[in-house]
């Protein structure tokens, strides 16, 4: 029983991991601008194309990586500054529109370039590695991931806990306003928010990718989402919230892909039951439970709205 | 908006004949065209596919638009329409061939067009009830991304292969009636009367038409009153909950009949090109058009499809100017100039091409103009 779920559990933690990168990114961005950045799955995307085609240049590892994840800051800067930075004092919904529009753009480009075809990833030598975990074969990012994420995500909170850039990122996303009153540059913590969040997509889509081996322009929509998901899922506006939900999501996403072979092992079913088709829409259907239960997710703050 | 509704009810005002020629006029150019120019045209694709669209966009406008309610859920209200409609209308005798996999299905009889039509419409809108009612206590964004699941658990259970006797799995769908089949046609097969084309832009007529006077009724007006301010709205004694859901459930089952004459469009259906990639199509279609604005939403469907089908389509080829090979063309800029546009649109042009007007509006501008410098 157990040799037959770890694979799946492993699996599942690796990618909860991955996600987890992709939601902090979300978090922080709604924390501070109240706003879904539906081109952040796309930034995440575009990361994976950028290492494809940076690699494929003949540039050694360690350089590719620091280029490859400045590049995708640099990009996320721009989308803010371009996109989100003109719509500061328009409604809501024209700046989710806008998230929208970019998200298109992305997509587009990146179809121009790569021609719609899979782009094969590049391999990083030690992180694809195969090792063996308790009679369970994986590669080594599986492993990786997890401490990878726990890492960065402690540096982050000791960054928004102990700095003044922190400090700014927490009056701004608890009153636009007043912080601005307060002599808080808006416009540099913003920027610096979604700079660090495309960083972390950047981390997350070298791991992603590790896993997947091929890119193409779709592939960041359903991560994206699903870390939008966790996001929500652990409250949105909390990091610590966003990686527990991803990992949750993550292992449960990958704990149905396996469901029907585990069933059979268990006994319980005599045949196939198509369960795998389920493992996306078991994330929006735990989306839609949670909303309704606990809209403030779980570790949510509680806030009022004011007529 | 608030001119229209406080301006004293009057049977005909200028717009309202004028609007009303102007769609009899293109009804009559678009019959008399389908007569003349040989149906494989580029025309008549956009003019199909455009039609279709334009019933989707404006039943999204309606939640969007009208209501406030920011919801993305219309590619997966439009999937149940398209299912319905082809599950019910495949012929008998051609159900061993589509669902070879599965023994011809489970369902054994078909419908006729226009039943199943309907039938398709009242599958999404009872499905839009049920999704309601948990999810229209959401707010803004969270609503979205709420709906947005949906569609996208909508699409799985579709290609479940548990369902396949019915949904065919996720093979496609296909051999059901489609638009062709309304061409008049003699006893050798030749046909007499082409109207592939007038039949869509019928139906897409008259459920926008059906639209249109939902928004200019109480319901309507309670609707933009639940936009503009919900608490104010829910103080003048309007059900919040009763009317959003109304909205929710009127505009999915337009979105399912546009779903319906999707299938029809496309001669075949499959669950997996339902993203929400399309779902953002539609709602960059509003955009354009302008939210709270019906014609709006229509124009620029058309300018959408004709745009990415066929006007643009030239940036997909190598062009060559005089012996000077432009540069940059290739498969895809035209969807990368088509996004910029649309960037441009929306970051500098946020109120589209209608803003919050429509047809009849321009035409009663006179009016409003006076009761403006009346009111100063």
């Amino acid at each position: 029983m157990f040799q037959t779920v770890l694979p799946y559990l492993l699996s599942g933690i690796s990618v909860g991991g991955q996600y987890a990168l992709i939601a902090i990114g979300y978090t922080m961005v709604y924390g501070i601008l109240r706003l879904i950045n539906f081109a952040h799955g796309d930034v995440f995307m575009v990361a994976g194309i950028l290492m494809v085609y940076i690699s494929a240049a003949g540039v050694p590892l360690y350089v590719s990586i620091p280029l490859v994840l400045v590049a995708t800051a640099v990009i996320g800067f721009t989308i803010e500054r371009v996109a989100y930075k003109p719509l500061r004092e328009a409604p809501r919904m024209s700046i989710m529109i806008s998230a929208i529009g970019v998200s298109y753009t992305l997509q587009n480009l990146v179809l121009y370039f790569t021609g719609g075809l899979n782009q094969q990833y590049p391999t990083i030598p030690f992180i694809s590695d195969t090792v063996t975990i308790f009679g369970a074969t994986t590669k080594r990012v599986t492993v990786l991931t997890p401490v990878l994420t726990i890492v960065l995500v402690a540096v982050l909170v000791l960054l928004i806990n102990h700095t003044k850039i922190g400090m700014a990122m927490r009056a701004v996303s608890k009153d636009f306003e007043t912080s601005q009153l307060m002599g808080i540059k808006i416009n540099a913590v913003i920027s610096t928010t979604f700079v660090i969040g495309s960083v972390l997509a950047g981390v997350g889509s070298m791991l992603y990718f590790t896993n997947y081996t091929t890119v193409i322009q779709t592939s960041g929509a359903m991560p994206g989402l699903k870390a939008f998901v966790a996001a929500v899922f652990g409250g949105i506006g909390s990091i610590p919230g966003a990686v527990v939900g991803a990992f949750i999501i993550g292992i449960c996403e990958s704990l149905i892909k396996g469901l029907d072979i585990i069933l059979i092992k268990a006994g319980i079913t005599k045949s196939m039951l198509g369960l795998t088709t389920f493992s996306d829409a078991f994330t929006f259907a735990l989306l839609i439970i949670i909303l309704v239960v606990k809209p403030t997710g779980l570790f949510g703050e509680k806030t009022t709205d004011k007529v | 908006m608030n001119n229209a509704s406080a301006a004293p009810r009057r049977r005909l005002t200028p717009g309202a004949l004028a609007t009303a020629a102007i769609v009899a006029a293109i009804y009559v150019a678009v019959f008399v065209s389908e007569q003349f120019i040989p149906p494989t045209s580029m025309l008549f694709t956009v003019l199909k596919k455009g039609a279709t669209y334009a019933l989707v966009a404006v039943s999204m406008n309606l939640l969007n638009g009208f209501t406030g309610l920011f919801s993305l859920g219309q590619a997966g209200f439009m999937l149940i329409g398209a299912y319905t409609y082809a599950v019910l209308t495949i012929p008998v005798a051609q159900r061993a061939v589509v669902y070879q996999y599965y023994d011809g299905g489970a369902i054994q009889f078909a419908l006729p067009v226009l039943p199943a039509i309907l039938l398709a419409g009242l599958a999404a809108a009872f499905f839009a009830f049920l999704i309601g009612l948990p999810v229209l206590r959401l707010k803004s964004d969270y609503l979205a991304i709420a709906t947005l699941g949906f569609a996208e658990i909508m699409r799985s259970i579709f290609q479940w292969d548990k369902l396949g006797t019915i949904t065919n799995g996720s093979n496609m769908l296909r051999l059901f009636p489609t638009f062709n089949d309304f061409n008049i046609r003699n006893a050798d097969g030749e046909v007499v009367v082409y109207l592939s084309t007038f039949i869509p832009f019928l139906i897409a007529g008259v459920c926008i038409a059906a639209i249109v006077m939902l928004i200019h009724s109480t319901y309507g007006r309670a609707f933009i009153a639940i936009r503009d301010d919900e608490v104010a709205a829910e103080a003048m004694g309007i059900n919040l909950a009763r009317h959003k859901q109304l909205a929710f459930c009127i505009s999915s089952f337009f979105a399912g009949v546009g779903g319906a004459m999707l299938a029809m469009y496309m001669n075949s259906v499959q669950a997996k090109s339902f993203t929400s990639a399309m779902t953002y199509e539609i709602l960059l279609i509003v955009v354009i058009g302008g939210i709270g604005s019906v014609t709006g939403s229509c124009i620029s469907s058309f300018l959408f499809v004709a745009c990415s089908e066929w006007w643009l389509r030239f940036l997909d080829q190598k062009q060559v100017i005089g012996g000077w090979e432009v540069p940059l063309l290739r498969n895809g800029f035209r969807l990368v100039v088509f996004s910029i546009i649309i960037m441009i649109v929306v970051l500098f042009f946020r109120r589209g091409i209608m803003g919050d007007r429509e047809l009849w509006d321009l035409f009663n501008e006179p009016r409003h103009r006076k009761a403006k410098e009346g009111g100063r």
